[in-house]
């Protein structure tokens, strides 16, 4: 039947349906945020009792509500329902998700995250402009890593001086 | 009268001129640089907030809203990529007029354009905001309670092509809302004791914006370059301003009522306004090819509708476009809650602010016309820095908030949320006003009930709330009538968006 229907291109919801499967993904992750509200919500105590309003009504609320969303999204993704991506400047949205460099970046900044509080903004703020810059395709790691530096090292004392407020220095504290 | 003149004293000191020029510049900049909008600028920018006075920030705040605004169009023009929703309509016949050679027309119409709009939206402002606020202090709980609902709701139905991912970024941002303490209780902290005071608002506004669209941009960067088209310094000819003026005031017409409404923004006034001015026009059969009327309406619609944003941001606390959002959270991180008593009590702020709005829409005016070439340059940005930039700016606004790594788990997370929501095609305004507006919306309710020990039938106590119950009711009216619509009348009906939607891509 698929080979028959060429002109029918412009309406979806009469050709072969295209399932988004991925999107199946972000519906179960709708109702599992509304879940977990829901179960949350279930260990909440009135508080007071002249209180009108119980601190678990809106959780309850909008828990049911993130479900049902999940549910009818999960429903649209069966029915051929196919999610317009963003676009933007400098998308171009022909070629596939790039999934290895967004992976890259975020490992970049698990580093990050798991360094700054012992070596300091100065040098993990320079480390994830240079890997940043490198991940995203820059081919001149001094020039980066040249960059990274001057902008990291550059906040750290925009901060202290302009703002007069002392960012913590890890490692380095005592020297800058 | 006085008290803005007595606020032009305050937003002309020498420091806050130069938070005014630096404001305008920044925001003609990001406005400029793709990937970047006023939105996610004003998030990075928060930090500042923590030692800068606040009528100083507020004032840089306002000039990048409005040099954001000027920005995006330079990008439609010389690209025909438009960054900016509200630049949408610009690209159309901005973009036709750059490669009929006539750039610098184009570029000159969007700034006098914005700058007229700008200055009567700003004139408009300043004579109504002082006349709602005392209304406004009159609405009691539930008024309040019903507003709050209205403008989540308009946000989520009016905007957007699917409803259902409108709403599911609500709901996503309301939830995001909840986590924190409520009588003595925590709630959706997962037992961290870091999220016992919620999540900071602006490490969702910095991931949500700025890192979730690094990462986004990332996954799809363009390899090859971008065709820019040069520019030279932008001037018209008298044929070119008779054509204009007619244009910007009605531009400026449909611009500021639409950017106070409560789901406003300047998408709608942008397209009416080009669709006004192809009937008007003399010369129809320009249109397409690039008429300067179809660049100067909607480049004075847009900058309109950002001086009405400012109207129920300032006498009501509602946000209605991102970038208002996330000024918002500035004022919240001063202690300031607009609103309500907000104007009475804070004059001297308010007031220069105000002024400030002139001095930037002027500043903007005059650096921006010579300076347009330069803007084009930038353009030529190495892709890899930029949103390495990007990053590295995202995480310094979200360790700045209270130099805690765990703030930037949380970037990390809210981040990759915000990269999922684009891949989905979900909305994220919706997600932000819900975490700002949810908390509020709670609290309004348990006032009201309190009051009224209990008794529900005190939400539609009082005659605006019942407005907007109507409002509502005609709102969900519709958007049922628009679901379950038989598919053939929807296509039919389709066909002049899609079109418009082809010409903006090209």
């Amino acid at each position: 039947m698929t080979t028959t229907t060429p002109p029918a291109r412009a309406g979806t919801s009469t050709t072969r349906k295209v399932v988004d499967t991925a999107q199946y993904g972000f519906a179960g992750f709708l109702a599992l945020v509304g879940a977990y509200t829901v179960y949350d919500a279930s260990g909440i105590e009135p508080g007071f009792a002249d209180q009108a309003l119980h601190p678990a009504t809106f959780p309850y609320v909008f828990g049911v509500v993130l479900i049902g969303l999940g549910i009818a999204l999960a429903v649209a993704t069966a029915r051929g329902d196919v999610a317009e991506a963003e676009e933007g400047e400098d998308i171009d949205l022909t070629t596939g998700t790039d999934l290895r460099t967004v992976g890259l970046l975020v490992l970049v900044f698990v580093v990050n995250i798991a360094l700054i509080d012992w070596l300091g903004w100065a040098i993990t703020g320079a480390f994830l402009f240079a890997a940043s810059a490198r991940v995203l395709g820059s081919r001149h790691p001094v020039r980066d890593v040249a960059i990274g530096v001057a902008l990291s090292v550059g906040t750290f004392y925009g901060f202290y001086v302009g703002l007069g407020i002392p960012m913590p220095a890890g490692i380095l504290d005592g020297i800058l | 009268m006085d008290l803005l003149l007595e606020g032009f004293s305050q937003a002309l000191t020498p420091t806050n001129l130069l938070f005014a020029v630096i404001g305008v510049l920044l925001g003609t900049a990001v406005g400029v640089l793709p990937g970047i909008g006023p939105a996610m600028t004003v998030a990075l920018l928060l930090p500042v907030t923590y030692n800068v006075e606040p009528a100083s920030a507020l004032i840089m705040f306002a000039g990048i809203y409005y040099g954001g605004m000027y920005g995006g169009s330079t990008t439609s023009i010389l690209l025909n990529t438009p960054g900016e929703s509200s630049s949408v309509i610009t690209a159309l016949e901005g973009n036709k007029m750059a490669k009929a050679g006539r750039a610098s027309q184009a570029l000159a119409t969007a700034a006098i354009g914005s700058f007229i709009a700008g200055t009567i939206g700003t004139v408009l402002l300043v004579a109504l905001a002082p006349q709602i606020g005392p209304l406004v202090v009159q609405l009691g709980a539930p008024s309040y309670f019903a507003i709050l609902l209205l403008a989540l709701l308009a946000v989520t139905v009016v905007l957007g092509s699917s409803k259902l991912r409108g709403f599911a970024s609500l709901f996503l941002g309301l939830t995001v809302g909840l986590v924190g303490t409520s009588t003595g209780q925590p709630r959706l902290t997962f037992g961290q004791g870091q999220l016992a005071d919620g999540i900071e608002v602006v490490v969702v506004a910095v991931a949500i914006f700025a890192l979730g669209e690094a990462l986004w941009v990332a996954a799809h960067l363009r390899r090859k370059p971008l065709e820019i088209i040069p520019v030279g310094q932008p001037w018209m000819s008298k044929k070119d301003w008779r054509r204009s003026w007619g244009p910007w005031l009605r531009g400026t017409a449909y611009g500021f009522p639409f950017g106070a409404l409560p789901a406003g923004g300047a998408e709608v006034p942008t397209f009416l306004s080009y669709v006004t001015e192809r009937k008007l026009s003399k010369h129809p059969e320009e249109f397409g090819h690039g008429a300067i009327e179809g660049v100067a309406g909607p480049e004075a619609a847009n900058n309109a509708s950002a001086a009405g944003t400012l109207l129920p941001m300032l006498a009501l606390g509602l946000p209605t476009t991102a970038t208002a959002a996330v000024i918002l959270v500035a004022f919240e991180s001063y202690g300031l809650q607009p609103g309500p008593q907000f104007m009475s009590a804070n004059p001297t702020l308010v007031w220069a602010l105000l002024a400030s709005l002139f001095i930037a829409n002027t500043l903007l005016l005059v650096i921006n016309l010579p300076m347009a070439p330069l803007w084009a340059k930038l353009l030529q940005i190495p892709r890899p820095y930029l949103y390495a930039g990007i990053l590295f700016f995202a995480s310094l606004g979200a360790y700045a908030a209270n130099f805690s790594a765990f703030d930037l788990a949380v970037l990390l997370v809210f981040g990759l949320l915000g990269f999922a929501m684009r891949r989905f095609g979900i909305p994220v305004l919706p997600l932000i006003i819900g975490v700002i507006l949810g908390p509020r919306l709670e609290s309004q309710l348990a006032e009201a009930l309190a009051i009224s020990q209990g008794d529900l039938g005190t939400l539609w106590s009082e005659p605006v709330a019942i407005v907007c119950y109507l409002i509502i009711a005609l709102l969900v009216a519709w958007t049922i009538i628009n679901v379950v619509r038989p598919a053939s009348r929807r296509e039919q009906d389709a066909t002049p968006t899609s079109e418009t939607r082809e010409g903006a891509n090209l």
